[in-house]
């Protein structure tokens, strides 16, 4: 099965963290790239910083274009992963390994990718 | 077939036989909600057709003809059934020895469904109640509990949530949500009044489930330990409410109703449990459990042992709620200690406002040191609290009760 891994931060938490610390944790997360390569799809990516967002709305007069991230949370989502294993617990078991996990605030949430498109008819 | 209590045995063989066939369906279609839903409505034919006829001479395969004829039919309505159908695994049989309930139940109480409908899903799925039996249970809205379980299921398909008994490295911490579900269907069903209203023991339940995960997993130590602690409480079932359906306390229970046979099971247990020398929390509230059985009346019991295992439990959960219960068997301890507990009750005061079995044990404590005004507006603010028809009832007595005429 196909599950999308997005890896979400709070900024506002992790201003808080020792710089050499993030930078040794990051050292690691190319790690956990080389480890994880075969049950990783190529699609998955690593975002700019939230401050680079761009949105586009619905409204009332067709769609908006607006400064900023789709919501007012303070988790940003700061890239994604596309896994395939076996099931759910396969991929918990790897997103439980994502070294940013020893910071504050970050959080994986999985969820599983639409493949099987006879379920719509 | 028997017909003295056609009620328990259909209880009965509903669970001997649901949670097998939602396994069997489930390997056998690839998906769990199409067999999940098969069984639970082979459940509810059951229960109106022997009901009114009488159960049939082979209950169990009266109950797999009617779940194998609702899968068929499901596979044939539904093109996503047959899609799903197609692309399954091939059955994979249990490992040995392993119970073919036991995956379905580490899917039910996966960590990645809510935890409000894992206990919901397992009575469903594994231990073959109806949504309204459930529903009854709880007090809760039926509609909003089936929605709960239909999510909760579609989860489980969609997010690829396998029916599986977790590797050796994941399975400490997967049995223990297992346990933790088993052991709140049993808390919900002993505290709530067992009388004649209810179809189905919840509590009984549970004292079987937590069999069924102990045999299946022999050398998980609190797997025995949970089995025997709900052993051990069930056998004081007979004892906990009176002719008029009021709670009794332990203090004052009828302990020759106690049912002896299943107090010298719940020590086997606890014994087959110590012997894996792994001590844990459902262990040691079994140990606690077995003092209570082995004391003649409550004066002679051994609190000081009693003190002694819930300091043990401390270390593995140090909650407010054990150190409340904690301080009550200290305070049996004598009148100085009496004084001392009420102290260290009183600083859980800010983490326990609102649970009522604190104000209700504060209150008792104060009665005990003889300050009864303090004693009765713990208890009417306990009583406040209290959702449950028996443990008002208890409260009520309480605050009628001249503290003179207490007998404690």
């Amino acid at each position: 099965m196909k599950y999308v891994l997005m890896f979400t931060a709070r900024p506002d938490l992790l201003a808080s963290v020792d710089p050499a610390r993030t930078e040794e944790i990051y050292a690691r997360v190319y790690q956990w790239f080389g480890d994880n390569a075969a049950h990783l799809a190529d699609s998955g990516a690593e975002l700019h910083p939230v401050t680079t967002a761009t949105t586009v709305k619905s409204g009332d007069d067709g769609p908006v274009v607006v400064d900023g991230p789709f919501n007012e949370a303070k988790e940003v989502i700061g890239g994604f992963s596309v896994l395939d294993v076996a099931d759910m617990d396969a991929a918990i078991a790897i997103a439980k390994t994502w070294p940013q996990l020893e910071l504050p605030g970050i959080a994986i949430e999985i969820r599983p990718m639409v493949e099987d498109y006879s379920q719509f008819e | 077939m028997s017909t003295a209590d056609p009620d328990g045995l259909l209880a009965r063989t509903l669970r001997e036989e649901s949670g097998l066939l939602v396994a069997r369906l489930s390997r056998r279609f690839g998906d769990f909600d199409l067999a999940e839903e098969a069984v639970q409505t082979a459940v509810v034919e059951a229960l109106t057709s022997w009901r009114r006829d009488g159960a049939p001479d082979r209950p169990g395969a009266w109950l797999q003809v009617a779940a194998e004829r609702n899968a068929l039919d499901a596979v044939r309505r539904g093109s996503r059934q047959r899609a799903l159908a197609e692309r399954a695994p091939p059955p994979e049989e249990p490992r040995d020895g392993t119970d073919e309930r036991l995956p379905l139940l580490f899917a039910c109480c996966h960590p990645a469904l809510a935890p409000e409908a894992r206990l919901a899903l397992t009575l469903r799925a594994v231990v073959g109640l109806t949504t309204p039996q459930i529903a009854r249970a709880f007090l809760v809205n039926e509609t909003a509990l089936a929605q709960r379980i239909v999510r909760a299921k579609r989860k489980i398909v969609t997010a690829g949530i396998s029916l599986t008994v977790p590797p050796p490295d994941q399975l400490a911490e997967r049995l223990g949500d297992v346990l933790r579900v088993v052991y709140v269907m049993f808390n919900e069903g002993f505290v709530s009044s067992t009388g004649p209203s209810q179809d189905r023991d919840l509590a009984a339940d549970a004292v079987w489930l937590a069999g069924v995960v102990a045999t299946s997993l022999p050398q998980e130590a609190e797997a025995w330990g949970l089995a025997a602690l709900l052993t051990l409480q069930h056998a004081r079932a007979g004892a906990r409410f009176d002719a008029q359906g009021r709670l009794v306390l332990l203090r004052d229970q009828d302990r020759t109703a106690w049912d002896p046979t299943a107090l010298a099971a719940g020590e086997d247990l606890l014994e087959r449990a110590a012997t894996l020398r792994s001590p844990g929390r459902y262990q040691l509230q079994a140990a606690i459990a077995a003092c209570h059985a082995s004391a003649a009346t409550w004066a002679e019991t051994d609190w000081l042992q009693i003190v002694t295992l819930y300091d043990l439990l401390l270390a593995h959960d140090p909650s407010p709620v054990v150190r409340l219960n904690r301080a009550v068997a200290r305070a049996q301890l004598g009148p100085e200690q009496a004084a001392l507990a009420l102290g260290e009750v009183d600083e859980l005061a800010d983490e326990l406002a609102s649970y009522h079995l604190f104000h209700a044990t504060r209150g008792q404590l104060l009665t005990e040191l003889g300050r009864s005004d303090e004693a009765d507006a713990a208890h009417r603010t306990a009583l406040g609290l209290t959702t449950n028809d028996a443990e008002r009832r208890l409260l009520l007595t309480r605050l009628h009760r001249h503290p003179l005429e207490d007998g404690s």
